[in-house]
């Protein structure tokens, strides 16, 4: 780029000014027209539209997980026993790799809701197996527990708990 | 070497067209008159097999894309319907989808070969890495091509490695979504994967070209990894190597006919027959054989980042080969120590292979660990000190000094005439 020739001490001359001006409104054009070709690819507006769902919990019995589909993905709605609410309950915050409460996770203890999908890399866990009868990954073999927190790797989280969850009433529950 | 031609058509019309596109010009010196090592043996018709794979995977992939749909309500019934419906369907679905395996048959055997043979040692460093980039294509133009059929391996393969970006630090799971064109994969990824499915292998087919350019600057490598000397090192390529790579090309087809006509899909998975469904995982969920080593290591470590990087890591590795890889002789054939090593380690991916197709449990999670340190420990410790240690066998002078020493005897005399009456090589 011999056009940069203001050496100091000489003024800048037109030709300067072009090139600058030129090559500034260029790299301008450029992104302009890049962010486009990037920002199609995300999630459309008709698939943000598909925010929310409701779902009726008056029929699942106490042990039972239930999978509904949300945005796409899996979720389960399990109704807890107090045994298991038990165990959630009083397992120590030290023997977790993600560590949480399980009272941060639900809003009503018999109630664990969370997204149906591994963290590792996005299988769907299987309900009442591995050595924590919470979820067993049949992927990779990532264990969760009853409250749905990972124990055992490859996942480095907890499966997440969608947002909001709103009890409209005592059987019914609103996702998103 | 680069063949220069001094070819000149006879017909008047070529040669009106020459003097303004000299295209017949670079076809003759590139692969009529092209010098080629007198050695090379069937190991180097790979490089033809592999073309002619490329070449058949376009032609059939866009008569099938005349009869598929990218939608996913009706993607899979598509491909029954090319199965069922279609005049030949059948016929053109299986040799894609078979002829998928036979490209990577194909590219792993040519990737050993240059590994046996030191082919990515300098002067070829740049056609190496052409080489992983276009390897790197391939995968990733299987891996879209293997989600267009919508069965459940389709889906659930598609949501594990696409998951696997969501590893990366802070933007993963944005780029996930990102890639998806929603929260999970659904039919944005089957449609953007189909565009993408089409264009790659053109892009492969252009990089396969700078490939060849690549090839034709230093010439290609040998057996003994002695470069050419003098013109009596080499043959021209027409007819004496485009004879043996056709012969190699119709072995081939032969083998990859078997799999098409006799067992269709055997390679495949019975699952993705069933159509994609996002609610249920398949208990046991695998690649396509020809990822399963990779698939292995991303299992062997035991954190999420961690095994990305083992994945990603060992392809983009084999690029630094050249640099890697201490020693100034070429073929493993003169270098003993190496040799033994080089073999453990294709052992090493072959256990890797088998480990990714069984459940990560117990033995074989060991197992594959064992297996993955020893893949990195080769190519990261033993390729740079082996260099510095290893005594290498005495190289003969020439090409043409090691051809006649192994047939001297008494033919020895016949084969000394039959190289002097050879007919030698213009250009
Ligand atoms: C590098 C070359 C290519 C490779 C390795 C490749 C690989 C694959 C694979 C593994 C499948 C899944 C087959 C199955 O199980 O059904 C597939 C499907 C498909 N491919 Fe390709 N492909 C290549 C080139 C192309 C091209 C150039 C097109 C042109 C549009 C194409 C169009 C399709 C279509 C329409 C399908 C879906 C139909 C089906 O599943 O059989 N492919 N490809
Ligand atoms: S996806 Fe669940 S363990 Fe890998």
């Amino acid at each position: 780029m011999a056009v940069a020739v203001a050496s100091p001490g000489t003024p800048p001359t037109r030709r300067d000014f072009l090139f600058i001006a030129t090559g500034a409104v260029g790299a301008v054009g450029i992104g302009s027209v890049v962010w486009p070709l990037i920002s199609q690819m995300s999630p459309d507006a008709s698939t943000l539209a598909l925010a929310s769902t409701e779902v009726d919990i008056s029929k699942i019995e106490p042990g039972a997980i239930v999978t509904i589909k949300w945005r796409g993905n899996p979720v389960f709605i399990r109704h807890r026993t107090p045994k298991e609410i038990k165990e959630a309950q009083d397992t120590p915050l030290s023997d977790l790799i993600d560590p949480a409460t399980d009272q941060s996770r639900v809003q009503k203890p018999e109630w664990l809701i969370v997204l149906g999908v591994c963290t590792h890399l996005g299988c769907v866990p299987l309900g009442h197996e591995g050595p924590y009868d919470g979820w067993l990954c049949p992927c990779h073999g990532s264990q969760y527990d009853v409250s749905g927190r990972v124990r055992h790797g490859p996942a480095p989280k907890n499966l997440l708990v969608p947002e909001p969850i709103v009890f409209l009433t005592d059987t019914k529950v609103k996702i998103g | 070497m680069s063949g220069s031609t001094t070819f000149v058509p006879k017909n008047p019309v070529l040669k009106w067209f020459e003097s303004r596109l000299p295209i017949i010009g670079l076809v003759h010196s590139s692969f009529v008159a092209f010098p080629n090592p007198r050695n090379l043996n069937y190991f180097w018709t790979f490089g033809g097999i592999l073309a002619f794979m490329l070449v058949a995977q376009i032609v059939t992939g866009v008569v099938l894309a005349m009869h598929y749909t990218p939608e996913s309500t009706l993607a899979f019934a598509s491909v029954e319907h090319i199965m069922r419906d279609v005049n030949f369907g059948w016929l053109l679905r299986y040799m894609h989808a078979n002829g998928a395996s036979m490209f990577f048959i194909a590219v792993y055997i040519h990737i050993a070969r240059g590994l046996y043979y030191g082919s990515y040692k300098a002067p070829r460093e740049i056609l190496w890495i052409l080489g992983v980039i276009i390897f790197l294509l391939m995968m990733a133009t299987a891996f879209m091509g293997y989600v267009l059929p919508w069965g459940q391996m389709s889906f659930w393969g598609a949501k594990v490695i696409t998951s696997l970006f969501s590893a990366i630090p802070l933007v993963g799971d944005a780029i996930t979504v990102w890639l998806w064109g929603g929260y999970s994969v659904g039919n944005a990824t089957l449609n953007r994967f189909f565009a993408l499915h089409y264009l790659l292998p053109f892009m492969i087919a252009g990089l396969v070209v700078l490939h060849i350019w690549a090839l034709h600057v230093p010439g290609s490598n040998n057996p003994l990894g002695v470069e050419v000397k003098s013109k009596k090192d080499t043959l021209p390529f027409h007819p004496y190597f485009t004879v043996k790579d056709g012969l190699a090309v119709v072995c081939f087809m032969l083998f990859f006919s078997y799999f098409v006509f006799y067992v269709p899909n055997y390679l495949g998975h019975a699952d993705n027959y069933i159509e994609a469904n996002p609610l249920v995982t398949p208990a046991h969920i695998v690649p396509e054989w020809y990822f399963l080593p990779y698939y292995a290591m991303l299992r062997a470590v035991p954190n999420k980042l961690g095994g990305v990087c083992a994945l990603f890591g060992s392809i983009l590795l084999l690029a630094f080969l050249p640099w890697l890889d201490t020693s100034r002789i070429r073929s493993a054939n003169f270098r003993p120590v190496y040799r033994v090593f080089l073999w453990v380690w294709f052992a090493a991916v072959a256990g890797l292979g088998y480990c990714g197709s069984q459940e990560p449990v117990g033995g074989i999670v060991t197992a594959s660990q064992i297996l993955t340190f020893w893949y990195f420990f080769h190519l990261l410790v033993v390729l740079p000190l082996l260099g510095f240690f290893e005594t290498p066998l005495k190289l003969p002078a020439t090409i043409t000094d090691a051809v006649l020493s192994t047939t001297r005897g008494s033919s020895g005399a016949m084969v000394a005439a039959r190289t002097t009456a050879s007919p030698s090589v213009d250009g």
